[in-house]
């Protein structure tokens, strides 16, 4: 797994590179967070979590996303969820993950 | 068509990949399609990982794999020598988790259940856990 970070208007976006299992799990948290206190967000800003280049995710994706959720909520930046691949997306609606990360 | 195979590993996170694109290609002579393929993958995975983080609680140790083709069928069986489950019937319930703290989603058994046709957990008589799961390829 690998995260690449680019700008565009408002927003952060991360592009997710691999597999999000347990394996790779310790290194997305540290990265998302690490990033969180690095950037100062203004007002209305959110990060976007580009999905399309996710080759596989379990359940392991899901606490990592709710997690990061909590985090990011407390510094009032939103996380959207950006081109997920059909095995991603059926367990994210599963999880009932869009509820708290939109899909754009 | 009939066919089988076993493996034993190390209960390392390491591995997790190769352990459920392992099973994922054991299968496709049944010609799964793309979708039953990940259905598989994500199952096996989360069986491993409820062997490593639970079973084995990130101490290492060792997992067994079988896996057997009968007919349109793919039978695998994964067994390890670790805690168990104390309540099977708890732990299989949607979003129940013991690890809380560590951003556990609970969902390991659910996404198992989902996504292959059957699912049965039971503790070994001389400890640790045993997870048989079966999917018929459709494709």
């Amino acid at each position: 797994m690998e995260i690449k970070y680019v700008t565009k208007n408002n927003a952060l976006i991360a592009k997710l590179y691999g597999d999000l299992d347990e394996y790779s799990a310790e290194y997305v948290r540290m990265s998302l967070d690490k990033i969180l206190s690095d950037m100062s967000f203004v007002g209305g800003a959110s990060l976007i979590l580009d999905f399309s280049h996710v080759t596989f995710m379990d359940s392991t994706g899901i606490g990592v996303l709710i997690g990061r959720y909590k985090k990011y909520e407390k510094k009032q930046v939103e996380i959207k969820i950006s081109s997920p691949p059909a095995q991603v997306d059926r367990i994210m609606k599963m999880a009932g993950i869009y509820r708290l990360m939109p899909l754009v | 068509m009939e066919n089988k195979f076993s493996m034993q590993i190390d209960a390392k996170l390491s591995n997790e990949s190769f352990i459920r694109t392992t099973v994922a290609n054991f299968a496709l002579p049944l010609n799964p399609t793309v979708s039953e393929v990940n259905d598989i993958k994500t199952a096996i995975s989360e069986a491993i990982t409820n062997s490593i983080v639970h079973g084995y609680q990130n101490k290492g140790g060792t997992i067994f794999l079988l896996c057997e083709i009968k007919e349109d069928t793919l039978y695998v069986e994964i067994k390890d020598n670790g805690v168990g489950i104390k309540d099977i019937a708890k732990a299989r319930e949607p979003f129940f988790t013991t690890k809380k703290d560590e951003e556990r989603s609970g969902m390991g058994f659910t996404l198992m259940e989902t996504f292959m046709d059957s699912l049965d957990v039971k503790n070994n008589a001389e400890g640790g856990l045993t997870v048989k799961l079966s999917k018929r390829i459709v494709g």
